[in-house]
């Protein structure tokens, strides 16, 4: 299926499960739908840096909170549409991924993993000690309760990360498909023979990181609107990286639908346990997930449904 | 006729050992060198500085009349300078026509638009593989491919970056005696198409047959330039590899 | 602010004490990741997790942290052996890529962090001992003595373990495997095996490193993670392997952030290990006596 195609297909889809989601009963399925797409965008954002091209990014915190803190830098100086704030998320976020890449691409993959996590703890620091966006007090967001056209301001942000997912899945599948997705694979298989066979591996890996910086940057921009009150541990929480990391893994790494699935199910759980248990459980569910699907089916539920295919298709075969 | 690789007093070291010191070379179009040397005398430390994946610490490397000292490997490659690895180095992760499919994209694309016409692109692939025996295993993986597959593997893909200069890094090691003449059939066909071939090996009877010219190394120091009959006659060499 | 002379001398003194316990929270470290390659990131973790042991023994028994320490040490390396086990199990025999490692020692991280949250709660919790209350004045300067008997006990550890891995057969086949696998197959000893030992001892260590924590401050789940930044920086600046380096790094560390606190306040400390981290990454990644 062609780019062109399969844009028009995913925004139809789109469309139509927006058309389907105005149908619920309460506003609680909006606010819970909002988390999972933001996972969404997340987690495929964080797959092309790390299932197509290979390097661990531990720092999501870093882009996704530094998207939100934007918003809330903006708030009290100019009144601007989200759909705005999501692009100056974007852009934030996209110049410091690519500034962290330049600074960090050099170093092998285990000191990669680990320098990201320190930049989003430096990141972190310097937020907690600015007192212009509530340092450690944090900042309070005034949203207004009703939108015209959809009713509850939540339909709208939902709205909005609902496009922002189909937007980033979007530009997931196009990067696969192209140069640029053979050039990350083999700098995922073999950098150094990626590199002697002609990739310019450095600026590919600083591209990754700029992409995949901005989307999740652009995710965090209506945080501070969705919350109504934001501080730098709940912004910078270790556990949006936990995600965006479990997801792809849980769900599979080698290509779009894998962040998708992973995002929807392991997403949809949380919601739930959040709901019936506790948050604590809820976390513990990710971490067990995890290490689970690392160890017995590295290849993710798109892995396992691959392989199911593939044994389908050999015994008809025999 | 100037040089095609033109390597001045090439100097590496690492920390306190010294791996290659004061290493001049001079290869001309169209020529098949053999390099020799014992385990650890720099071999592989040459080719990585001539190729770019390590920076030598002294002395120049000109490629076809450019300087390349600083270059990163990519940026060499595209010059024309290949190589293959000693341990082959396949993406696991895809199919053979596309492992030759990337040298194809990112050198031979910089200079001819090949993306432009994707069947182009395919029928180019089938060619490589053709060349090395593999095209009945282009929808395959690395995985389910033997030893001396893999070096094929390792040598079309060098190949599809359309070289003038190839550097074949012991290709051979392990191999049976036809698979060995084999790789050699293989680098003959290339250096009929003028590429210039530098062939790093221990099994002497294939560099003999194969090199015009024979570079010995010993202790990062080349000790013998010249033709293999008269090379391999050298007292010097002839200690560098019994009188140890 | 007046840099005061006695100021900056208590603030290198208390950094050089609190050097001595990092140096104990990165001795494991320089044993999985610099001898074995292993980025175990979940070694904060456990360093909590043998706080917390430490804790509960202390509450219940009303014994010495230190001494739980001690008698806990075979459990804990039992439990690295057995994470070593599945780690190899999976990983290095399937030769996959490092992303999968990394992986899972992120989501035991976690797994460990919220499990202690679901035992003990988030509330802090701290021991009881002779010596953590009272402070050694040394002139003008002020020595807490839980900071000194960690600082003690830690050069102690290191000490041993230095004289274990150059003295010690097992020992030296250890540094032989971080350094040459091929060799060590040659000398018929068992990588995996020696693996094993060696990534023991680094949980092992934790054990100790955690009961010198919960002396020095109260503890709650969540602060290893303060620890993974300062764990990896010290063993990077002082070069993977080295444990000399690691030892000078830890207390540089410790002196920086001690002085930063001191005149800067405590909330930029976790800033400094990572800041460090970066640095070094950047400019120097063999650190100062690395291989």
């Amino acid at each position: 299926m062609g780019a062109g195609k399969f844009w028009l297909l995913a925004t139809i889809v789109g469309a139509a499960f927006f058309g389907v989601s105005l149908l619920a009963p309460n506003q609680y399925y909006f606010q819970a739908g909002y988390v999972v797409l933001q996972y969404v965008v997340l987690a495929t954002a964080w797959n092309i840096l790390g299932g197509y091209t290979g390097y661990v990014n531990f720092g999501v915190a870093a882009f996704f909170a530094l998207g939100a803190y934007s918003s809330v830098a903006l708030y009290p100086l100019i009144a601007l549409p989200i759909p705005v704030l999501v692009v100056i998320g974007g852009l934030v976020s996209g110049v410091v991924g690519f500034g962290m890449g330049y600074l960090t691409l050099r170093l092998r993959g285990a000191f990669f993993a680990i320098a990201t996590l320190a930049m989003a703890v430096v990141m972190q620091t310097f937020i907690t000690n600015w007192d212009y966006v509530g340092g450690s007090r944090g900042a309070y967001i005034l949203r207004p309760l009703k939108v015209p056209l959809l009713g509850d301001y939540i339909v709208y942000l939902f709205l909005i990360m609902l496009v922002l997912a189909v937007i980033s899945i979007g530009i997931a599948r196009s990067i696969e498909r192209s140069r640029l997705g053979f050039g990350f694979a083999a700098i995922r298989d073999d950098e150094q023979a990626a590199e002697a066979a002609g990739v310019p591996t450095l600026r590919l890996k600083l591209v990754a990181t700029t992409i995949s910086g901005a989307l999740m940057g652009m995710a965090g921009a209506p945080l501070p609107y969705y919350v109504t009150y934001l501080d730098p541990s709940s912004g910078f929480s270790l556990s949006y990286a936990v995600n965006s990391i479990a997801m792809p893994l849980i769900g599979g790494m080698t290509n779009w639908i894998g962040p998708l699935v992973g995002a929807i199910f392991l997403g949809t759980i949380q919601q739930l346990a959040t709901v019936t248990i506790s948050s604590a459980l809820n976390l513990l569910i990710v971490g067990l997930l995890l290490v689970g699907f690392v160890v017995i089916a590295p290849n993710g539920i798109v892995g396992l449904v691959e392989q199911l295919i593939h044994r389908r298709r050999q015994r008809r075969r025999a | 006729m100037t040089a095609l690789l033109e390597v001045t007093d090439l100097g590496k070291r690492f920390g306190g050992f010294t791996a290659l010191e004061g290493v001049s070379l001079s290869i001309n179009p169209g020529e098949r060198v053999g390099l020799i040397g014992p385990n650890g005398s720099g071999k592989s430390t040459l080719v990585n500085c001539l190729c770019g994946t390590l920076r030598n610490e002294s002395g120049s490397v000109r490629f076809n009349g450019h300087a390349v000292d600083g270059l990163p490997a990519h940026q060499r490659t595209r010059l024309g300078m290949a190589r293959s690895f000693q341990l082959p180095k396949p993406f696991v992760s895809m199919t053979l026509a596309d492992n030759v499919r990337i040298p194809l994209l990112y050198t031979v694309n910089t200079r001819e638009h090949l993306h432009a016409a994707p069947g182009k692109l395919d029928s180019r692939c089938l060619e490589l593989l053709e060349l090395v025996g593999l095209a009945a295993k282009a929808r395959q993986k690395p995985r389910d491919l033997t030893q001396v597959e893999m070096r094929k593997l390792e040598l079309a893909r060098a190949m599809a970056a359309e070289p003038k200069l190839l550097i074949a890094d012991e290709a051979m090691a392990g191999l049976s005696h036809s698979e060995v003449d084999d790789i050699l059939a293989l680098l003959s066909t290339l250096n009929e198409r003028s590429i210039t071939v530098i062939l790093i090996e221990h099994i002497m009877r294939a560099v003999m047959s194969f090199s015009q010219r024979l570079v010995v190394l010993v202790a990062g120091r080349k000790i013998a330039d010249g033709l293999p009959q008269e090379v391999t006659r050298n007292p010097d060499v002839v200690k560098a590899y019994i009188g140890e | 602010m007046e840099v005061s002379l006695d100021l900056l001398l208590s603030a290198v003194v208390a950094g050089v004490l609190l050097g001595g316990f990092y140096a104990a929270v990165t001795v494991g470290i320089s044993i999985s990741f610099g001898m074995l390659d292993i980025v175990n990131i979940a070694h904060p973790a456990f360093i909590i997790l043998g706080a917390y042991a430490a804790y509960f023994l202390n509450s219940s028994f009303g014994l010495d942290p230190i001494l739980t320490a001690v008698i806990m040490l075979p459990v804990f390396y039992v439990l690295g052996a057995g994470v070593y086990q599945v780690y190899y199990a999976v990983f290095e025999r399937r030769g996959d890529e490092a992303l999968r490692g990394l992986a899972f020692f992120f989501g035991l991280l976690f797994i460990i962090e919220v499990a202690l949250v679901l035992v003990f709660g988030v509330d802090y919790r701290f021991v009881e001992a002779s010596y953590i209350g009272p402070t050694w004045r040394w002139g003008e300067i002020d020595l807490p003595l839980r900071m000194l008997v960690p600082f003690v006990v830690s050069m102690v550890l290191v000490g041993l373990l230095q004289l274990y891995l150059s003295r010690t057969f097992t020992g030296r086949a250890i540094m032989a495997v971080s350094q040459d696998r091929l060799a060590l197959q040659l000398m018929s000893a068992n990588p995996g095996r020696i693996k094993r030992v060696a990534f023991g001892i680094s949980i092992a260590t934790a054990s100790l490193a955690g009961a010198f924590l919960i002396i020095i401050q109260p503890v709650e789940p969540s602060i290893g993670r303060d620890y993974i930044g300062r764990v990896f920086a010290i063993a990077v600046l002082g070069g993977l392997g080295s444990f000399p380096g690691m030892v000078t790094a830890a207390l540089l560390l410790g002196i920086v952030e001690s002085i930063t606190a001191t005149f800067y306040g405590p909330s930029w400390s976790p800033a400094v290990s990572f800041g460090v981290l970066l640095l070094t990454l950047a400019f120097r990644p063999s650190g100062i006596m690395g291989r």
